[in-house]
């Protein structure tokens, strides 16, 4: 019965609950595809012009399937390669960007004192310091600048973010007993910090990472319809800076702006619900309410406490897929050497969406530290 | 008190490095603009020339300390020089005009988005799996949206197909700036394109974080113990869960107020709307350094004031914040 009860359960769990988050990826990936092969596929040189008759401001047909420009230029191969431009630049911005904040955040809470201080103001600074307004006054000023310019600029900007969260989330896990356990061990710091903390910490740097790559994408379309960056280059943000100068709006060019456009929000969209994803890994509490499952006649959703039926471990709880499966294991076993030694009357600092720590944690019923899930969701900032 | 006073200095020490960083924008940029501007504008007068060689630091004005200094002593005195591409006027009064159309359209804007934006998250995480919940897709569409583009498509659809709204300028022209009639009706009805499409794109954002926090916040036991008691619904969702649910989203608007000067810059290009984005934009675009400089500094002045907003919200609505001393 029981069996049977949670295959469906399964079932329905791996169907619902995860759509969003599936969407994201299937999203992600046509877009990298595109990224990928697009230009091999372009039917014409992006900036090829056309004098024919009819070639300019053209609607989409079989010969130019998003429409032609004022120039008669192909719009559809300018995304096919103004996505790999766009795309290119955000990734290579978040592995950049992503890679200083990891940097700052964990030397910053495993040095701690005057290091930590100064690292922390200085991603402070960062973070109040108008980065937009900035970049436009200085790709304004170097017109012919290419894309690393850019690339490295939006990096050097935006890795605070990623810095604060990780540092706090560094900052709690440094004081847990399989952290002092390995350095009782006499390991290395250098082995500590690879091998102990990141693999806990690997949803957060993830989902900091999407995130970066959403903001670089968002600002460079943002400066490249400005005209601010260089033109000369096609990215999705310049086809919307030549509809926006060839009055496309005006001529009634649907197809001019709103294609890319929506290319644009639908690369953002699947970034964010990439990031959704990345979140529940890490906070279950924000899994769908279709997760809940039924535990001795009453249904249960992971938020609540946990249930005291004997048998019932927590890692029968919502789990939504092989990889999470995996992660609530591990989690398990940290969670259980804590609890054996009363660490779970601890107040973990938790972390808010500004990224300032405070202990809400504290306010969770200390029961709950029991399950893995809440116990992650306490590190995660609930 | 200790958490105010070290927040404090911090921002002391942030203005510091945006006075600075502003101070060497002009003196990092390409040529010397005094000479092409001269060249330019044949009718500036020498001391124009003077003045924009002190401000651009290309002049015989000693050295880089000594420069600035005299920039220093140039912003206490709130002089920001006189705007070589409307010349004689000084730089504050084109400032002083533009600042106001910003403050108004996308602060209001900020506030209606806030509003709508947290109220529909409370009800989509008390009603999980939802309505509300159902779109949740959608909302990522519309928040991954870039700002400028929908501003595009409102213009195209409201303004050039249905002829609803304007799509330019921020009021007709011909009517006299002031307390008229005319003016606001004018003025209104031209913030209406530019409003809409903040309150669009930047409510899905605040939905989505007072959603995620509520979710979190309707877990807890005294919750829980709030309905146990047998209170109604309604005092439940907004004098507990809510209440506390609310303490991230609240500093999170002090800061976006903070961003009304900076980060609607692409929304009022496309409106060609008179505030200070656009004004940015022309000074970028003319190479017109002392407007762009003063602009860049009235924006980082605004983040850090929200900032301090922000952390003054923290204190008084969080005794945690209070009680730890952080």
């Amino acid at each position: 019965m029981r069996v049977v009860a949670r295959a469906t359960q399964l079932k329905r769990s791996f169907s619902s609950q995860n759509t969003k988050v599936k969407v994201g990826i299937v999203l992600t990936l046509i877009f990298v595809a595109v990224a990928i092969f697009g230009p091999l596929l372009a039917p014409y040189d992006p900036s090829a012009q056309s004098a024919a008759q009819g070639a300019s401001v053209a609607a989409p047909s079989l010969n130019h399937l998003f429409g032609t420009d004022q120039l008669g230029r192909d719009i559809f191969s300018q995304v096919l390669v103004g996505t790999r431009t766009t795309l290119l630049l955000g990734i290579l911005t978040g592995l950049i960007a992503t890679t200083l904040s990891v940097l700052v955040g964990v030397t910053s809470a495993y040095i701690g004192g005057l290091g930590d201080e100064l690292l922390s103001l200085l991603s402070n600074i960062f973070l109040v310091f108008p980065a937009l307004p900035f970049l436009i006054v200085v790709l304004g000023a170097f017109p012919k600048s290419g894309e690393i310019t850019t690339i490295l600029l939006l990096a050097f900007l935006g890795w605070p973010w990623g810095a604060r969260v990780i540092r706090a989330q560094t900052l709690s896990l440094r004081n847990r007993d399989f952290i002092t356990a390995a350095r009782e061990s006499g390991e290395s710091n250098f082995r500590i910090i690879i091998f102990e903390l990141l693999p806990n910490e690997l949803s957060l740097i993830a989902a900091s990472f999407v995130g970066t790559v959403l903001y670089a994408i968002g600002a460079s379309v943002g400066l490249d319809f400005l005209g601010v960056g260089n033109t000369t280059i096609w990215s999705l943000g310049t086809i919307l800076y030549w509809a926006q100068n060839g009055n496309a709006l005006q001529l009634g060019a649907w197809w001019w702006f709103a294609i890319p456009g929506v290319i644009i929000a639908l690369i953002g969209t699947g970034l964010v619900l990439l990031n959704f994803g990345l979140d529940e890994i890490g906070n279950p509490r924000l899994r769908d309410s279709n997760s809940s499952i039924k535990v001795g006649g009453r249904r249960v959703r992971p938020s609540d406490p946990t249930p005291v039926e004997i048998g019932v471990s927590s890692a029968q709880f919502g789990v939504p897929s092989s990889t999470t499966k995996r992660r609530d294991r591990r989690q398990l076993g940290i969670a259980a050497r804590e609890v054996s030694v009363g660490a779970a009357l601890q107040s973990p600092s938790t972390i808010d969406s500004n990224g300032r720590e405070n202990s809400i944690a504290t306010l969770v019923d200390a029961n709950d530290t029991s399950t893995s899930q809440i116990e992650d969701s306490q590190r995660r900032g609930a | 008190m200790k958490f105010l006073l070290r927040r404090i200095g911090f921002y002391l020490i942030a203005l510091f490095v945006a006075i600075t960083v502003n101070f060497f924008i002009p003196r990092l940029m390409p040529g010397n603009v005094v000479d092409s501007l001269m060249a330019k504008y044949p009718t500036l007068k020498p001391q124009a020339q003077h003045a924009l060689e002190i401000l651009l630091g290309v002049g015989h004005n000693g050295s880089l300390i000594g420069q600035y200094f005299t920039y220093l002593h140039q912003l206490a005195t709130g002089n920001l020089g006189i705007d070589p591409l409307q010349f004689p006027t000084p730089v504050i009064s084109i400032i002083k005009a533009a600042l106001p159309w910003t403050l108004v359209l996308v602060g209001t804007a900020t506030v209606i988005a806030w509003v709508l934006g947290t109220l529909l998250g409370i009800f989509a995480a008390w009603r999980r799996g939802g309505f509300l919940d159902q779109i949740l897709p959608g909302l990522s569409f519309i928040q991954a949206t870039p700002y400028f583009f929908l501003a595009l498509v409102l213009v195209w659809v409201l303004s050039i197909h249905f002829h609803l709204f304007p799509s330019q300028q921020g009021f007709s022209n011909g009517l006299a700036i002031g307390w008229n009639g005319p003016f606001i009706a004018s003025a209104l009805d031209h913030a209406i394109l530019p409003a809409l499409t903040i309150v669009v794109t930047s409510m899905a954002g605040w939905m989505l974080q007072m959603r995620n926090v509520m979710i979190t916040t309707i877990g807890e036991d005294y919750v829980l113990a709030a309905q146990a008691k047998g209170l109604a619904n309604r005092r439940v969702i907004f004098s507990y869960a809510a209440r506390n649910a609310i303490l991230p989203s609240l500093s999170g608007f002090a800061l976006a107020l903070g961003f009304v000067v900076s980060g609607t810059l692409l929304m009022e290009i496309v409106f060609n709307y008179p505030g200070i984005g656009t004004q940015l934009y022309t000074a970028v675009t003319s190479n017109d350094y002392p407007l762009t400089q003063a602009i860049f500094l009235v924006i980082s002045v605004t983040v850090l004031v929200a900032n301090i907003v922000a952390d003054v919200i923290y204190v008084v609505s969080d005794p945690r914040a209070r009680s730890k001393g952080e």
